[in-house]
């Protein structure tokens, strides 16, 4: 497969993959992933292999085939997946349920750990739940319905509800701070909640100026919790300061289509994924110029920033974030399609590593075990 | 109505009990059948609850399977993009190329089938899946032998080294056999020895068959010299190269020298002593006698057929195969057995008929899909006279039509079909926009995608269609704010009209709105509709008011009324908020706003006495009747203390 990519076509449309987390103290790269299906009459969660560890100096590439270890039915489309930690997974469901699936390890089965079902609900109807995000053992998840759910794994109710905490569906949530989350919605907002707070009314609304386009997905940068990236409908990629007020701070055209989720690199970010509708998957490089100490950067001068965006107050950061800059014309942000050729709908993506793995509605999932980062 | 080809296939419906009457509703890939009441004789019968769903294509479901159908999607839609700006010549190497990458497909599906069925326990599923091997085997021989005739086009020479290569494809028991036979203790007095050695004569793998003979040679020091003259014919014969210097006429004569020597040493008798080199030298001289003598080797009549040819008529043409093919099909069945529908395929390959192949195959097999990928890779290859079937499109186009449409009746599948259907020029949009707007949503997810889809072809009806479905649902969950992003989609004025109106009743009714994040954030979208622009105005007027800028405010109430933006049955309602500004110390609405006020006013109150059968109970009307007369004094005072005001000159 070209491009340093190993193919795998598994019978049935993948809505997302997430790679189990690597501890921090080992170097290894990531060995196992989960995945999620979508539109089939038996949906499934199942968990795969690619068998990385100790095969240095092989020949990379074709032995990355990844290898199914097991599955378990999930009664509903997975819109949503997260590892909770090592073990333990967390799924949205279609049908409003919220799932917590442990992978057993030596016997290579799953179990279902815990389960909240219609967790997510309309008074006469189910209400899909579209997304869920975790830091363990704290659980949050959000849903077409417009709230806001937080759960505790090994606890068997709710920790608390944000009832009505938006009148469009919300589509993706990511922690700011431990007790601040942010949501998107299809209304084009981004919203922040902070649970230190008793009302249930978002602490900060931000928005595009403009025409109000669905927002899908958002990612917060690694090291600096100010800096979101949101992808939505229109297929343009936004990076936002959240304390710089209401418009973000470039705008760059990524995709034909909706955009279905975007990921920072955890551990280089200064490197970005994103992947959408149109069947391509984008990776963004950016890098502060070598030339100029990047605190010294001033005012925008450049075309990449399409509209509205401004500089940074005053000069008083010491060090500017490359992607607050956008600057591509000088060369300092690179954009690459990674797959080979175009196929149906990405959906979904995950990076750990020099590892990349993502799924398609042509029901095959690609795995890449040399990303340059 | 035309003539049958085959009898119809009957189909038990094993839960409906004997002698009932059954009923059926055709459906897009299945028939519903039923049970009815209708007894022959006797009294009616009990009936019974049950539908029968009775499917015809049960290979889409198959989880194996359907990788077949996702690879082939691919190339399906690779090929269709290949520059039409090549000349056909050079395009013939990609053609066969793609050919190879949808043979490779189906082989790797049918290894993955063949490992389950291996390792199945259950025997019902062991034998299902034996059964599919068997079906994509033999997709593959006949798609095989249509590249090699039909795509490949390999002229006289090349094409019986293509059919060598294609029948040693699809004869891989004698690798097996051989590789048996060598890991034995002494191969050459193994019992399959000899069958080895025969196999790859008839074969042609000539090399094989010599080093295989070198073990027995030197078993039977007393034979050497027979042994030595055998490896000579067999080292001599002549194969003919393609990219060689050499033409087709010398290769023939150095092949008819080549036959006449074997045919010498069988004369001379040069192998009577040992009988199994005897057979190797008939087989050599192209004897069909001895050809037929190991049918159980050869296992099939096109190998029969591409041997005899191998030994009598190398150089052989495309037109001549069908001589052969016929006569070797009459020779190698005897008069018990009959030619199965596989037989008759191929040798309407052989035939060159490639219409009669491809209704055969159609015919055969219970699903589209391969007569659909083949005919569609041979259209490319402009290889199908445009004839024109009864219903106006093209044969390629009808099966591609048939496929997808089976594709869309899968919960999953039908995403493949729109690629399809957008490469059938004549009837493919037409089909996609029945199809689209029957697919399910479930999610949100999924009316996104499917609206993405109608989109890019432009077919605003079905996104409209699609819009106001999913508006109509979130409305009815109460998701006004999802119901509002959905008609911004669909640009739908009146559908946003309807949102706001709910809002609006909401206000009425409780005296605040609901889901101001939505109205307060409304941006450009306020444009969509009269009564949203309303909404957003409104609820600015409220916002105005709560930070005390009245003259903002009462301008913009006013400037609501005058521009007619505000429904009519809105302007009590205004005017009632227009009290408070009325009654404050300051005075806030100029003479002339107070003058367009009471006009309002004036227009709404006659209005409603001149609307006869006013309804509403008495107690409504007093209150009707105190609001304006209120509302009549509270601009009187403010016209006159505004006449004051504006006449005052500022000392």
């Amino acid at each position: 497969c070209a491009n340093g990519f190993a193919d795998e076509y598994v019978s049935q449309k993948i809505s997302k993959t997430r790679w189990r987390p690597v501890s921090h103290s080992s170097l290894q790269q990531p060995d196992i992933f989960a995945t999620g299906s979508w539109d089939n009459e038996d949906n499934k969660i199942s968990f795969w292999s690619i068998g990385n560890n100790g095969t240095t100096g092989m020949d990379d590439g074709f032995e990355g085939d990844p290898q199914l270890l097991c599955e378990h039915k999930h009664d509903g489309d997975v819109l949503d997946l997260q590892f909770l930690d090592q073990d333990r997974i967390v799924t949205a469901s279609s049908t409003g349920a919220v799932t917590i699936f442990r992978h057993h390890q030596n016997s290579q089965t799953i179990s279902v750990s815990q389960s909240w079902a219609r967790a997510h609900r309309y008074p006469c109807d189910n209400a899909p739940c579209t997304g869920v995000v975790c830091s363990s053992p704290e659980i949050v998840t959000v849903g077409e319905d417009g709230r806001i759910i937080v759960f505790r794994a090994d606890q068997e109710g709710v920790v608390r509800v944000i009832e009505n905490a938006d009148s469009s569906t919300i589509h993706a949530v990511t922690y700011l701070r431990t007790s601040e989350i942010l949501t998107v919605n299809s209304i084009g907002q981004l919203k922040l909640f902070d649970f230190r707070q008793q009302s249930n009314s978002p602490s900060q609304i931000l928005s595009l100026s403009g025409d109000r386009v669905p927002l899908h997905c958002v990612d917060r940068h690694p090291n600096q919790q100010h800096i979101v990236a949101t992808g939505g409908q229109d297929g343009m990629l936004c990076v936002w300061d959240v304390r710089q007020g209401n418009t973000p701070f470039s705008l760059m055209e990524a995709h034909s289509a909706e955009m279905w989720e975007v990921h920072f690199h955890p551990s280089n970010p200064d490197h970005l994924f994103t992947c959408s509708e149109d069947g391509s998957l984008l990776h963004w490089e950016t890098s502060s110029p070598s030339d100029m100490p990047s605190f010294l950067q001033g005012g925008r001068n450049n075309s990449m920033i399409s509209r509205s965006a401004m500089a940074p107050a005053g000069g008083n950061q010491s060090l500017i974030n490359a992607w607050l800059s956008g600057d591509s014309s000088k060369g300092r942000l690179e954009t690459t399609h990674m797959l080979p050729s175009q196929t149906l709908s990405v959906n979904s993506l995950d990076v750990l590593g020099q590892c990349l793995v993502c799924g398609t509605d042509g029901e095959a999932i690609f795995v890449n075990r040399q990303v340059p980062v | 109505m035309e003539e049958v080809d085959v009898e119809p296939a009957i189909t038990n419906i094993p839960a409906a009990s004997a002698g009932t009457h059954l009923g059926f509703a055709w459906g897009p890939g299945d028939i519903l059948v039923y049970e009815t009441l209708y007894k022959a004789s006797g009294a009616i019968g009990s009936g019974c609850p049950c539908i029968h769903e009775v499917r015809k294509d049960e290979d889409i479901y198959s989880p194996i399977l359907r990788k077949l159908f996702n690879e082939s999607h691919h190339i399906f839609v690779g090929l269709q993009t290949i520059g039409e700006d090549l000349p056909s010549k050079n395009k013939k190497p990609q053609f066969v190329s793609i050919s190879k990458n949808y043979r490779s497909v189906i082989r790797a599906c049918m290894e993955e089938l063949q490992q389950v069925a291996v390792s199945s326990k259950v025997a019902d599923v062991a034998t299902q899946y034996g059964n599919q091997v068997s079906i994509l085997l033999a997709i593959e021989l006949i798609w095989n032998l249509c590249e090699v005739l039909f795509i490949d086009a390999a002229p006289a020479g090349s094409l019986l080294l293509h059919l060598l290569d294609w029948v040693r494809l699809h004869k891989a028991d004698v690798d097996e056999k051989a590789r048996e036979v060598l890991q034995s203790e002494s191969p050459a007095e193994h019992h399959d020895y000899w069958n080895v050695v025969v196999s790859y004569v008839l074969q042609g793998r000539l090399e094989e068959a010599r080093q295989m003979l070198v073990k027995q040679a030197t078993l039977q020091p007393a034979a050497r010299s027979m042994y030595k003259l055998m490896d000579t014919l067999l080292s001599k014969m002549p194969f003919y190269n393609p990219g060689g210097t050499q033409t087709l006429t010398e290769f023939d004569v150095k092949w008819r020298h080549w036959h006449e020597e074997v045919d010498r040493c069988l004369q001379d008798n040069s192998f009577a002593s040992n009988k199994h080199l005897e057979v190797i030298c008939k087989i050599l001289v192209g004897d069909e006698d001895t050809l037929l003598e190991h049918k159980d080797l050869l296992s099939t009549w096109y190998h029969f057929l591409v041997t005899r040819l191998l030994f009598c008529h190398p150089t052989v043409k495309p037109t001549e195969l069908h001589y052969y093919a016929q006569s070797c099909l009459t020779m190698f069945l005897d008069s018990r057995s009959v030619p199965e529908p596989l037989d008759s395929i191929l040798l309407a390959a052989f035939e060159f008929d490639i219409h009669q192949v491809i209704k055969d195959c159609s015919i055969a097999l219970n699903n589209w899909w391969f007569v659909a990928h083949l005919t569609d890779l041979l259209d490319h290859c402009k290889l199908l006279q445009s004839h024109n079937l009864h219903f106006g499109s093209n044969l390629r186009e009808f099966l591609l039509l048939e496929y997808a449409s089976g594709l869309f009746t899968h919960h999953s599948l039908w995403q493949l079909a729109v690629d399809y259907f957008d490469h059938c020029p004549e009837f493919g949009r037409v089909y996609l926009e029945l199809q689209i707007e029957r697919v399910p949503l479930d999610t949100e997810r999924k009316a996104l995608k499917v609206l993405r889809i109608c989109e890019q072809r432009q077919m605003s009806e079905q996104v409209r269609s699609i819009c106001k479905i999913m508006a109509m649902r979130a409305l009815r969950n109460n998701r006004l704010g999802s119901a509002l992003s959905w008609s911004i989609r669909a640009k739908d004025a009146a559908f946003a009209t309807l949102i706001s109106e709910k809002f609006l009743q909401d206000y009425c009714a409780r005296g605040t709105f609901s889901d101001l994040d939505l109205i307060d954030n409304l941006g450009p979208a306020m444009l969509l509709s009269d009564r949203l622009t309303f909404l957003g105005k409104y609820r600015e007027f409220h916002k105005l008011y709560g930070e005390k800028r009245s003259g903002e405010a009462a301008k913009l109430l006013l400037s609501l009324m005058t521009a007619k933006i505000a429904p009519r049955s809105f302007w009590m309602t205004l005017l009632t908020d227009a009290l408070p500004l009325l009654e404050q110390k300051e005075v806030i609405f100029s003479a002339d706003q107070t003058h367009e006020l009471m006009f309002c006013l004036e227009e709404l109150t006659s209005l409603n006495t001149t609307a006869p059968g006013a309804d509403g109970p008495m107690q409504d009307e007093d209150t009707e009747l105190t609001k304006v007369e209120l509302l009549r004094l509270a601009l009187a005072r403010n016209l006159a203390r505004a006449i004051v005001k504006e006449g005052t000159v500022e000392a």
